[in-house]
């Protein structure tokens, strides 16, 4: 009775002034917060080892590297975040004397980042002081960690200002034998004395275990890195080998944002780990936003950082930005929210419903909720269906810097790059025609609702390197017909499996059919059409394809070793270069030879010169000059079916300002605006309850109830009727 | 009893070490070391010394079972399998393999988790006697008819179904609660109700069939006769005689549940957005944490265990006749 009561009260308080299905707190009804949803939870939130998108998510609104994106601007453009100006590296030989960049005598590059100085960090435990000046929390004894569970419960916090130490710090903290940075090895290969700090450390970590104090903290600062050193207090240094220009993306990444050391060892003390007190769990940071909930499980919250110096938004953007509305906030001081709420949603069924309802501010399209969401016109042009534009609902669109392709592993047999002259050519041929016969149009119309831009190479639109129209096309596959480019008719697939001595798809001299192997990951019963529409595409040419379905475990461990025919794969751009996508065709890069990116073991003496030689280039008519030859190169050779770059789609309600696809920049959160009045009256609008429902069960209940009772009772009070045998 | 349940106690530990060695076996023929390295350290640009620098950090640096290279009681315990299991035996579950504290989570997803289930099982066992009960009182009519019809069409019905009508009726088109979420205290209430109403609408259609087939079996028994001899009212008859002598079925399959109960709902926790363990073993399972599924998988294990021992105490309450040998 209790619970029943407890029940009514609480929907009755519930319907007292607000909508029943909001499922955040009432007093949270009109307050300047971002509503947003996370799907999984994120493994990393220390800035060494965090890499993946969804962590992202989080720590680019709290750690602050020295370089970040321009929000507005096309194509992606690095400015200064904690940094003066973007550092501009210079050169020395071996001899360590100043050449010119363009020097063949370059062995290494020196950068040089001035921060600027009044940058505070957020409030946090570690960095509290007494009086005195002393560390508060640094020798925290068995007893006072009994009562601390979340990092809320240290009664004090403090700050300090951010120093070019802390940049270096964590540069070293990337050598940590205890971190597992992933790329540690990349870039260990450019930061001189990395490697050796990694070693030193190493040591230092089995000499603590040794003395019986494994897992104490390690203080980095002790140990000097050749490459990277503190010139002042808001000055550092970093020496690359080599020339290196994609340095300065790094630069932009979590990995070279500030960690103080005063948190690095506050976290270190014995039992802090076991109550998940790490920096994995709780980052600190100079950022707009801070965490100030971790609950992976059912929301995170970040909060405006008290000290955070205030930054002003963009005054300058890309053409119909202005237009757009998306500088009338120019040069006002961000952050604009005060708080963004993460909501854990598993389910693609109730994140699109809360996002209808109001309660997400954003939200992304699956394929489900498509048809409902967007409308493609005849000429092509995607909007929102009527029933979105009357709620407000708004349309971004913008192709993703990745590329989604299939590639053909280089050391096989039938269709790899290995063997005599006319072996690699049979498999050059047979890899054009398979080329030819996958229609990426026809993939992209159907499996991606029309999301995807069918790639003519492996750089994405709107990054250097990436050609449109004519010169763009890849003439193995298509012609330029009408202005755009057209599918070569498969009428030049089978010719080329023909000169490849497969002509009907049999092998010529044995008559044998030829089979071809996909190994994939089918992850459920959708990828079942995806498979037979693969198969369709062969079957087109009369080759027969055989899926080799495996989990994902086994598939990557094929795929390490090589022993895949072909496969789908896809990669992600860590930054708007034409080196990170062309990389992934370097020898050097071989994944079953060096453990690389090159999923496909491509390798070409050719190709490999020419990125050596691209690589460190800037952009400009020579690099694209470059580049150019490299894609002849590439698509003769056809090591992948370039497959497509996928579009993203992301619906945003009329509440929410600012909001410009940018697929480099994650620190997106400082822009966003929300004007918090039009949506607690939408979500009146759209939620109000309907209690009908609610009496007609009752009153179901009763009809139900009602003749069960009566008939017990007119069976209660009938007689007993005599047996037939006393009667 | 003391004697019975210390017996039944040490028939625990070999089925316990047999649970853990199966779920040991399935977990490593479906993933390697290796595997779990790489899904921790993320797919980019993850090189092999930092794959064997994760593993020899956490211990998986082992042989699994057998260590060949060691020497006596060595080549048993200085192995994956006995690093990562024994600690289990005195509930030191260790931490997950992104760090965190397995105990911990445990202690805080075990809330929710009870939130849904305990009035689940309840109100289900209210809703599904009375159901059958009324059902058996009017056998062989109308009512009982089509009661049956009823039950076996809501059995058919697969829970997802019941799951995503009533988040689109009661949440979508009539916004009378949240469609998912969570929060604690009392506000809880309004995210638990939905899942709640629907946990025991779900199992109505078996619960009340299995408890009609039940009762419709001590209802033609000859106490029963005796005690509508004696003139006693139909509802005490019912109540007072048939449900007491059906309980044995009843508690078997209830009893054993509660101490289950926290360990949550894999589907239900998913669709409404619970944080119980629930949704955490499901979360291991697909991160190939290891660490976790075993804890889960041994902490399972153990509560069915006391559950099978809290039925056969709980005869000896419900029939007299029962005693502990």
């Amino acid at each position: 009775m209790r619970f029943i009561a407890t029940l009514g009260c609480v929907l009755l308080l519930a319907g007292c002034g607000r909508v029943w299905n909001d499922p955040y707190p009432a007093s949270e009804s009109d307050k300047n917060i971002l509503y947003s949803s996370f799907a999984e939870r994120p493994k990393h939130l220390d800035p060494v080892s965090s890499y993946s998108e969804n962590e992202a998510t989080f720590n680019a609104q709290i750690y602050e590297a020295p370089l970040q994106y321009q929000y507005l601007k096309r194509p992606y453009q690095l400015i200064p975040r904690t940094a003066v100006a973007l550092p501009k590296p210079n050169f020395y030989d071996a001899a360590g004397r100043v050449v010119h960049s363009d020097s063949t005598q370059v062995a290494y590059s020196m950068y040089e980042i001035t921060i600027r100085p009044g940058i505070l960090y957020q409030p946090h435990p570690a960095l509290a002081r007494d009086a005195s000046g002393q560390l508060l929390y640094d020798h925290l004894t068995g007893e006072e960690l009994k009562r601390i569970w979340k990092l809320s419960d240290f009664p004090k916090t403090g700050t300090r200002e951010l120093t070019a130490e802390d940049y270096v710090y964590q540069i070293k903290r990337l050598a940590s034998p205890r971190l597992h940075s992933p790329i540690f090895g990349l870039i260990s290969q450019y930061i001189v004395g990395l490697k050796e700090l990694a070693q030193t450390l190493r040591e230092a970590d089995q000499t603590l275990a040794a003395e019986g104090e494994r897992g104490a903290w390690l203080d980095l600062s002790r140990y000097p890195l050749a490459g990277a050193e503190v010139v002042d207090r808001y000055t550092y240094r970093v020496k690359i080998k080599g020339r290196y220009p994609q340095f300065l993306y790094w630069l932009e990444m979590p990995f070279f944002a500030p960690v103080p050391i005063e948190a690095d060892r506050f976290y270190a003390q014995a039992g802090m780990a076991q109550k998940n007190l790490t920096l994995d769990w709780y980052p600190i940071g100079t950022g707009p936003f801070m965490m100030t909930e971790n609950d992976p499980n059912t929301r995170m919250v970040l909060q405006r950082n008290p000290n955070f110096r205030g930054e002003p938004y963009p005054s300058e953007g890309a053409p119909g930005d202005r237009e757009d509305g998306l500088l009338a906030d120019a040069g006002k001081r961000m952050p604009f929210v005060d708080t963004v709420v993460f909501s854990r949603e598993k389910e693609g069924i109730p994140y699109w419903n809360k996002f209808l309802q109001g309660y997400y501010d954003t939200s992304g399209i699956s394929s489900d909720s498509f048809d409902q969401a967007v409308k493609v016109s005849v000429e092509g042009e995607t909007t929102v269906t009527p029933e979105m534009k009357a709620r407000g609902i708004r349309l971004e669109t913008s192709v993703a810097t990745s590329s989604v392709y299939l590639g053909f592993n280089w050391l096989d047999p039938v269709i790899g790059g290995q063997g005599d002259a006319t072996q690699q050519e049979r498999a050059r041929k047979l890899r054009q025609a398979v080329s030819n016969a996958i229609d990426m149009e026809e993939f992209v119309s159907i499996f991606a609702n029309g999301r995807g831009v069918p790639a003519q190479g492996p750089i994405p639109p709107g990054i250097f390197g990436y050609r449109d129209g004519k010169v763009g096309m890849n003439p193995m596959v298509y012609d330029w017909i009408d202005n755009a480019p057209k599918r070569k008719p498969i009428s030049a697939a089978k010719r080329l499996l023909a000169e490849a001595g497969y002509r009907g798809g049999r092998e010529e001299k044995s008559g044998k059919p030829l089979v071809l192997y996909l190994d994939v990951t089918g992850r459920g019963p959708d990828d079942k059409s995806r498979f037979d529409w693969y198969r369709k595409q062969l079957a087109k040419i009369d080759v027969q394809l055989e899926i080799r379905d495996t989990d994902y475990n086994r598939f990557q461990d094929k795929i390490r070793k090589g022993s895949e025919q072909m496969f789908i794969w896809g990669w992600n751009a860590d930054y708007p270069d034409p080196e990170n996508f062309l990389f992934l065709l370097d020898t050097s890069q071989s994944r079953t030879k060096f453990q690389g990116e090159n999923s496909a073991n491509y390798s070409n003496p050719d190709y490999d010169k020419l990125f050596a030689q691209m690589q460190v280039m800037d952009n400009g008519p020579e690099r694209q000059a470059l580049i150019d030859r490299m894609y002849d190169i590439l698509r003769r050779d056809s090591p992948w079916v370039w497959g497509y770059h996928p579009k993203t789609y992301s619906l945003n309600h009329a509440w929410l300002y600012n909001v410009k696809p940018n697929q480099m920049a994650r620190n997106k959160m400082k822009y966003y605006r929300v004007d918090a009045t039009l949506r607690a009256t939408r979500r009146a609008e759209w939620n109000k309850p309907d209690l009908w429902p609610i009496g007609l069960g009752a009153l179901l209940l009763l009809v139900l109830v009602l003749p069960a009772v009566m008939s017990y009772r007119r069976r209660e009070r009938m007689a007993a009727r005599p047996s037939e045998a006393t009667a | 009893m003391i004697a019975y349940l210390a017996r039944r106690m040490l028939y625990a530990i070999p089925i316990l070490i047999g649970v853990n060695l199966l779920t040991f076996a399935l977990f490593f023929v479906v993933n390697t070391p290796d595997d779990m390295a790489r899904m921790q350290l993320g797919v980019k640009r993850v090189t092999p010394a930092a794959i064997e620098a994760w593993k020899a950090e956490r211990g998986y640096d082992r042989p699994l079972l057998i260590n060949s290279k060691a020497r006596g009681i060595d080549r048993l315990t200085d192995t994956i399998f006995f690093e990562k299991s024994v600690r289990l035996f005195v509930f030191d579950f260790g931490s997950a393999d992104d760090g965190r504290n397995i105990a911990h989570e445990i202690k805080t997803r075990m809330w929710p988790s009870m939130a849904i289930a305990l009035p689940v099982l309840l109100v289900g066992l209210a809703v599904n006697i009375t159901f059958s009960l009324l059902m058996t009182f009017f056998r062989a009519t109308a009512i009982d008819i089509w009661g049956v019809v009823l039950c076996v069409a809501m059995m058919s019905i697969s829970t997802l179904f019941y799951i995503i009508s009533g988040q689109f009726f009661v949440s979508k088109l009539w916004s009378l609660v949240p469609i998912s979420g969570y929060e604690g205290g009392i506000d809880a209430v309004r995210f638990v109700i939905l899942p709640v109403i629907i946990g025991v609408v779900s199992g109505i259609g078996s619960g009340a069939r299995l408890y009609r087939t039940v009762f419709l079996e001590e209802i033609g028994k000859d106490y029963v006769r005796t005690a509508r001899a004696k003139g006693l009212a139909e509802t005490t008859v019912l109540f007072g005689h048939v449900l007491r002598n059906g309980m044995i079925p009843i508690l078997t399959g209830a009893v054993a549940q509660i101490p289950l109960l926290f360990l949550g709902s894999l589907l239900t926790e998913s669709f409404f957005g619970i944080p119980g363990l629930g949704s955490y073993t499901i979360d291991a399972i697909s991160s190939q944490d290891f660490a976790v599924v075993r804890s889960m998988v041994f902490l399972g294990s153990v509560l069915y265990v006391i559950g099978l021992m809290l039925t056969d105490v709980s005869y000896t309450l419900a029939d007299p006749r029962v005693r502990f040998e």
